[in-house]
């Protein structure tokens, strides 16, 4: 069992990081088509070693800690942000129960009652990597850069919670084994069972806020390279700067799921019904991924399409828009729930 | 001594630590990150008692927003010894008196709780979220919409406070 959990998370750890350097080349592929160039293409074919080439040049160059900077806050900073990112896959459910070796293996390292209120908790708590680095460098841009990203992402969270309750008010649950289960298959009852198709509005405030939680385009005014040279990482260097920007691939890659998990049915597919057993449980990994990867493109998509906000656009579309629309959704849902229920009559 | 004991000992130990930490730290922002540490440790301590919900909202609502909120103050102020606000005698006084009186009251409430020993496992749903959803909205719903109606207070003095001067950005 400890064993059998064991293997799981350290495949899931070596998933989480191959995943999150090739979505950098993929990033710089896509760019380049984006902007009609080639994109990388000199280490190996297509390019395709260039993440390990990065790696390298990361871990070679010389690990500098500023004069003036607070030592141990600074080594800290990036390390909370690279276990922040990683720690939210323990709880995905990846797929349906796979038969091994005489055992039922749960394809998920650990189903917490409570793991959607979990992946709030650790994302709250990812902000302060970015603080703890930026402060500790004793530089007044990082730490321009920190106040953006910390402000940003508390605004964000607001309306992202609102909309999670929403998903957890119509599946009566917040594991997110039972929200994958209740949008079971496709179709049922005329409709369709995934979350995107009942909560429409309550999908697009979730995919907004969590670009913004990313501190992704159009969100990145953290580290806008036009006003704070390079934002709260800019005295960073090396492999620390690396885990930063790594950090920042392996939370698109996580929260890629979580949006595949709440919105689009996670490992549920159409027609999994005359599926059993292990080819069950391979497709719906499959499925899931496939369901991944196409949010990692969208998330690049929109990285190189929309321009940046402003600070005060940043603000209002936040607390003006995303908050109230995800209010009334909030207040639409219930009153439907209830109806449904017969609470009126 | 079983391993749930060591374990609810050794929590213990690390969260009085790190909270006394708080206090003895010299610079205020290192006292913010150990009460970061400190909230930490209680929400384990919380898991220890099988309240799971009380344990990641405790995370979510103080270590997450509250303390940011005060991490955020504190690097724009920038205290160092250099800059460090003199207070008078009088405050000094004042604040003696105030944290004296609040040991008294905690001594007291000290006193008269009864100490459980630890045996193992604890047993108890009372955490988890469908019992304390259904405690809060019946048994103790007075209580809950007044401490709500307080938070509205609140907001409301904030936003009066934040309207007084004549807004910059428009």
């Amino acid at each position: 069992m400890l064993l059998e959990k064991l293997i799981l998370v350290v495949i899931i750890f070596g998933l989480s990081l191959v995943i999150a350097m090739y979505s950098t080349y993929f990033e710089r592929k896509v760019a380049a088509w984006f902007q009609d160039r080639i994109g990388p293409d000199r280490a190996g074919p297509f390019g395709l070693l260039q993440p390990l080439a990065d790696g390298v040049k990361m871990f070679l160059k010389e690990d500098f800690i500023p004069k003036h900077a607070d030592k141990w806050l600074f080594i800290m900073g990036p390390g909370i942000s690279m276990f922040t990112a990683l720690i939210t896959s323990t709880i995905i459910p990846w797929g349906p129960d796979l038969y091994m070796f005489g055992t039922n293996v749960v394809l998920q390292v650990a189903d917490f009652n409570v793991g959607i209120l979990f992946i709030l908790g650790v994302l709250s708590v990812g902000v302060y990597g970015i603080m703890i680095g930026a402060w500790a460098s004793n530089n007044k841009f990082s730490l321009f850069g920190a106040i953006r990203a910390s402000s940003q992402m508390i605004s964000y969270e607001l309306a992202m919670g609102v909309s999670v309750i929403t998903i957890v008010m119509m599946t009566g649950s917040l594991s997110l084994r039972d929200i994958t289960e209740s949008q079971h298959g496709f179709w049922n009852d005329g409709w369709f069972t995934w979350n995107v198709f009942s909560q429409p509005v309550c999908f697009l405030v979730f995919f907004i806020c969590s670009l913004a939680e990313l501190n992704r385009a159009p969100f990145d005014l953290s580290e806008c390279e036009s006003e704070l040279i390079g934002g709260y990482h800019t005295e960073y260097g090396s492999m620390k700067l690396g885990f930063y920007l790594f950090a920042e691939y392996v939370s698109m890659f996580i929260s890629s799921a979580i949006i595949s998990i709440l919105f689009f049915g996670g490992y549920s597919f159409p027609g999994m019904d005359s599926f059993s057993g292990n080819t069950l449980a391979i497709l719906g990994v499959v499925a899931l991924f496939a369901k991944i990867f196409f949010f990692i493109f969208v998330i690049m998509w929109i990285r190189w399409t929309l321009p940046r906000f402003r600070f005060d656009q940043l603000m209002h579309l936040g607390w003006k828009s995303l908050i109230p629309i995800a209010l009334i959704n909030l207040l639409v849902t219930g009153l439907v729930i209830a109806f449904k229920n017969g609470w009126f009559n | 001594m079983n391993t749930i004991q060591l374990i609810v000992y050794l929590l213990g130990g690390l969260t009085v630590g790190s909270a006394l930490m708080v206090i003895l730290s010299k610079h205020p922002v290192r006292s913010v990150l150990y009460l970061v540490l400190t909230f930490f440790l209680i929400s384990a301590n919380y898991i220890m008692m099988n309240a799971q919900f009380v344990a990641v909202v405790n995370i979510i609502v103080y270590a997450g927003a509250i303390m940011v909120l005060f991490l955020f103050v504190l690097m724009l102020l920038n205290l160092s010894k250099e800059n460090e606000p003199r207070s008078s005698l009088l405050v000094k006084l004042a604040a003696s008196l105030a944290g004296g009186s609040l040991l008294v009251v905690l001594v007291a409430a000290v006193k008269d709780s009864l100490v459980l020993p630890v045996t193992g496992v604890v047993q108890n749903d009372g955490g988890l979220v469908e019992n304390l959803g259904q405690l809060l909205f019946t048994k103790y719903v007075l209580p809950f919409e007044v401490s709500s109606i307080l938070f509205i207070s609140a907001m409301v003095g904030a936003i009066l406070l934040a309207k007084r001067e004549k807004q910059i950005i428009d």
